[in-house]
């Protein structure tokens, strides 16, 4: 099939950006639409010009490191896909596609479509853990846990850590992302003595990382590729209200320093 | 050289223990003192620089994603072993360590495994106690599974998605102590060589990917922990990312690499599908605890798999193999599946494929049970195939997945350069000449939660050190070397994408050093290597420049130390005249078509020492002895 790609071009993060288009003649629909950027970067270094860069490692949809916003929607049109399992079966010869990286204000772009997510790392630094060093656990089946409970940890827990469901939201806000850590650790017996610590401390460096509060608008979990629901980030809310009420502020400091 | 593997003596049960007491201690306000770097965020190097920075140590860790969550170890699907006998099928430390000693086919070193089978109770309680969501029954006690090559139900796991749930266990410890201060976190930082001083490993040379900034790091210790190196053969189930830069980089600077040539072929992946392809996808080994495997019996059969009557269709593994039938080892899996291929009967449209056929399954536990089993596994499938395998059989087909060689190392996991520990998939490991499913998982957090924090204890303590500093000779030198090196590569201006090179590498080692490999064969591949590799330094096309985010020149460097390990590896494969495990050659088989190992000659490790650029490598042998498990022919018939 041929395509007309819109692609952003951005040569480093103080850079202007705009779009560039390129033809991508002779694409296979079997092909993966990161194969189907291999392809045009391969033709663009044959051509002696600078290949478009994009973040991916895995290609099976489990590490988290691609994200693109194709034609207005984070990883593109299919449900519950990340880009990588995306393919190209799914257009139609003769498409125009708009490749974007993800916009947010705590996303910045480091170079064409790649994107400088290393806020949510600091997000699960500020209690995005069990605090259960080496050496110190009792058997594992000494505390037995409800299938059910385990369940619908794992559903939070299958976050890939994308970041999708911040480009997706108008108010490019990170509450899925938290809220699926705080309710994967928060559902199992081994999260409850650090639960309401962990929810404060994580919704706080959201917010100082600059991410937008959540106003249900909903986008985010139709953009998830793991398909987390925004129950999860009633489960936050109801978690940070609990520390607001509870934990005294001389521990909120400390609960924000992990 | 002199490898001497440092085992402990004594009866194999007491080894650990009594090593444990005798390794020397850093008392708890020394700790502090001494710094550690860890390269890899993966099982081994997450679990590894959480522990260590847990115990005191100052730790520096770095990884070339951009998160030290994306490394491929998330992307482990089935499970983890360990010998709880929760299921009271019969398991035990010795049976898991008997198992993967008979699985490695006898080429791993006794009293590492052993280890092995005995931390592997402590790691399921160390991640039930981080949280990880392992799968439960009703009754909340852990769920287990049976995988290939074991009788009994020992693997736990997490739906189809246990490596994730195990990194993420180890990212949040390690997050922990990045935000308690006790490790430092470089991502999107990629090492590009070792710095030895006096004969020990000092620190790295890295390569800010955002900046190009090329910057020293030194420490009183350095670990690896960067995976395997199965992308050399480009089409792998390995992450694009994955590369064997530091492991190669660690080897021309001292370090032995062990077994280079035993390679893990995974009988369940996705087969090929065009020239396009970038990857593999592996569907899990689980899959066939309920899949059934087979190929029509007669050749050019062109009907739709559901007309082929069952009389007309050839279960291989079960009829080849009826007690472990579609459970059998992964090298036997694979090459019965490239068997079936070659005669004519694969599947699909090029006819390298078999059939997993679920119908039985799902006639027997219905359609909603084998959906709670494996629904993520089916929808990716059918995601990337556009095939539904409720209604139509999956097609599989064997691809690179793992490598069970790597950096040589002793009892305590270090190299033969003093300071240069190595673990997980990076060093030649516990799994001999093949790897057991849910065995990966094991030791990657085997080596970094309960083996290095001890080891690197008693070498600091004892090592006495001296202090340098990154405006020591030495370091300035390697990153002169390192400089020089990525300038070279930006230079050459040739006519032909990285790529194209590394396609070229790749075809040449699956056909000659891949699942059936050949004197003939090898002989050829270490003619054309070196020539390809010529052809690349003069005729390669990197654009843009060095003081960027240059993703070309990122996978230049590696595909140019994937031309070299290439090489290593077809010349360990020649040397070794007979079959065991994941190598196979033809000319060392039964009338049967079985692998012929041959003790006498080759229970060995091999070890290989770099001698220079155009010489020779030296081969170095420490040789394997069985005192608890009677060498014998594997079968599982």
């Amino acid at each position: 099939m041929n395509l007309k790609l819109r692609i952003w071009r951005q040569s480093g993060p103080h850079a202007a950006g705009r779009f560039v288009e390129y033809q991508a003649p002779g694409i296979s629909p079997d092909a993966s639409f990161l194969e189907m950027l291999d392809v045009v970067n391969e033709r663009l270094i044959e051509n002696g010009e600078v290949p478009i860069a994009f973040d991916h490692d895995c290609r099976e949809g489990i590490c988290g490191s691609c994200g693109l916003m194709i034609n207005g929607v984070a990883h593109g049109p299919d449900p519950g896909t990340a880009t990588c399992q995306l393919h190209m079966r799914r257009f139609k010869d003769g498409d125009i596609i708009t490749i974007e990286p993800w916009r947010a204000r705590a996303f910045p772009v480091i170079r064409d479509l790649v994107v400088d997510r290393s806020a949510f790392d600091r997000i699960m630094q500020a209690g995005g853990f069990v605090s259960a060093n080496t050496g110190s656990a009792p058997d594992g089946n000494a505390i037995p846990i409800p299938k059910d409970a385990v369940e619908q940890a794992m559903d939070a827990a299958q976050c890939i850590g994308c970041g999708a469901c911040v480009a997706a939201c108008p108010n490019g806000s990170a509450s899925l992302f938290t809220g699926a850590k705080i309710t994967h650790l928060g559902l199992l017996p081994q999260g409850q003595p650090e639960r309401e610590r962990r929810a404060l401390g994580m919704v706080l460096q959201m917010d100082a990382e600059g991410f937008g509060g959540c106003t249900l608008f909903g986008e985010c979990q139709d953009a998830c590729p793991k398909q987390i629901s925004i129950e999860t980030i009633s489960r936050m809310n109801r978690d940070f209200l609990r520390a607001m009420l509870t934990l005294r502020p001389a521990s909120t400091g400390a609960a924000g320093a992990g | 050289m002199d490898l001497n593997s440092r085992t402990p003596s004594g009866p194999i049960q007491q080894k650990w223990d009594r090593h444990r007491f005798e390794l020397k201690l850093v008392n708890p306000a020394n700790k502090r003192k001494y710094s550690v770097i860890v390269v890899g965020s993966g099982l081994a190097g997450g679990s590894a620089a959480a522990t260590l920075s847990e115990l005191g140590y100052q730790v520096k860790c770095f990884c070339f994603q951009d998160s030290p969550r994306r490394a491929h170890s998330i992307a482990a699907q089935g499970g983890i072993n360990a010998a709880k006998n929760y299921q009271n099928d019969g398991d035990s430390i010795w049976r898991l360590f008997y198992d993967t000693v008979k699985g490695g086919d006898f080429r791993a070193r006794e009293a590492n495994v052993y280890r092995l089978a005995q931390i592997s109770v402590n790691i399921i309680d160390q991640c039930v106690a981080q949280g990880v969501p392992f799968a439960r029954e009703y009754g909340g006690l852990l769920a287990n599974r049976s995988f290939g090559g074991a009788q009994v139900s020992r693997t736990f796991y997490a739906r189809g998605q246990t490596g994730q749930q195990l990194l993420l266990g180890a990212y949040q410890a390690l997050e922990k102590e990045i935000a308690r201060g006790g490790v430092v976190m470089f991502a999107r930082t990629e090492m590009l060589d070792l710095i030895v001083i006096n004969g020990r490993a000092r620190g790295i040379v890295a390569r800010d990917m955002v900046t190009g900034k090329v910057q020293s790091h030194v420490a009183d210790a350095v670990v690896l922990a960067t995976g395997g190196y199965g992308n050399v053969f480009y089409l792998s189930t390995n992450a694009k990312g994955s590369n064997a830069t530091a492991i190669w980089r660690a080897h021309k600077r001292g370090a032995l690499f062990g077994n280079p040539c035993y390679t893990q072929i995974h009988p369940t992946c996705i087969p090929v599908s065009g020239e396009y392809q970038s990857k593999l996808t592996l569907m899990s080994e689980s899959l066939r605890n309920d899949g059934r495997v087979w190929v029509p019996k007669q050749r050019g059969d062109q009907r739709p798999p559901d007309q082929i009557p069952d009389a007309d269709r050839d279960y291989y593994l079960e009829r080849k193999y009826p007690s472990f039938g579609n459970l059998a080892p992964r090298d036997i899996a694979s090459r019965a599946a490239q068997e079936v291929c070659d005669d004519g009967r694969g599947v699909g449209p090029n006819g390298l494929g078999v059939f997993l056929d679920f119908a039985d399954a799902i006639k027997r536990l219905g359609e909603d049970r084998i959906r709670e089993r494996y629904g993520n596994l089916f929808e990716m499938y059918q995601r990337i195939t556009d095939e539904n395998p409720y209604r139509v059989p999956m097609r599989i087909f064997p691809a690179v997945h793992y490598t069970m060689g790597g950096l040589w190392v002793d009892y305590d996991l270090m190299s033969t350069i003093p300071g240069l520990f190595v673990i997980g998939e990076a060093n030649f490991s516990d799994h001999g000449a093949n790897r057991l499913g849910a065995s990966a998982l094991m030791q990657g957090l085997a080596d970094g939660y309960f083996i290095v924090p001890y080891t690197i204890g008693d070498y600091l303590a004892g090592a006495k050190l001296e202090k340098v500093g990154v405006d020591h000779a030495e370091v300035i030198g390697t990153e002169g070397i390192v400089n020089e090196r990525v300038l070279r590569l930006l230079a050459v201006h040739g006519r032909r994408t990285v790529d194209s090179f590394h396609r070229e590498l790749g075809k040449l080692m699956w056909d000659k050093c891949g699942m059936a490999r050949s004197a003939e064969g090898l002989r050829e591949a270490i003619q054309l290597i070196p020539a390809l590799r010529d052809e690349f330094w003069q005729n390669v096309n990197v654009p843009g420049s060095d003081a960027e985010l240059n993703q070309a020149l990122e996978k230049a460097g590696r595909v140019a130390d994937f031309l070299e390990l290439g090489e290593l590896m077809c010349r360990d494969a020649l040397h070794r005249e007979e079959s065991c495990g994941g190598h196979f050659r033809v000319e060392y088989q039964t009338d049967e078509g079985e692998a012929k190992r041959d003790d006498e000659r080759f229970a060995y490790v091999a070890a290989w020492e770099w001698r220079g650029d155009g010489a020779e490598p030296c081969l170095n042998r420490e040789p394997l002895t069985f005192e608890n498990v009677q060498l014998a022919t594997r079968s599982y018939k």
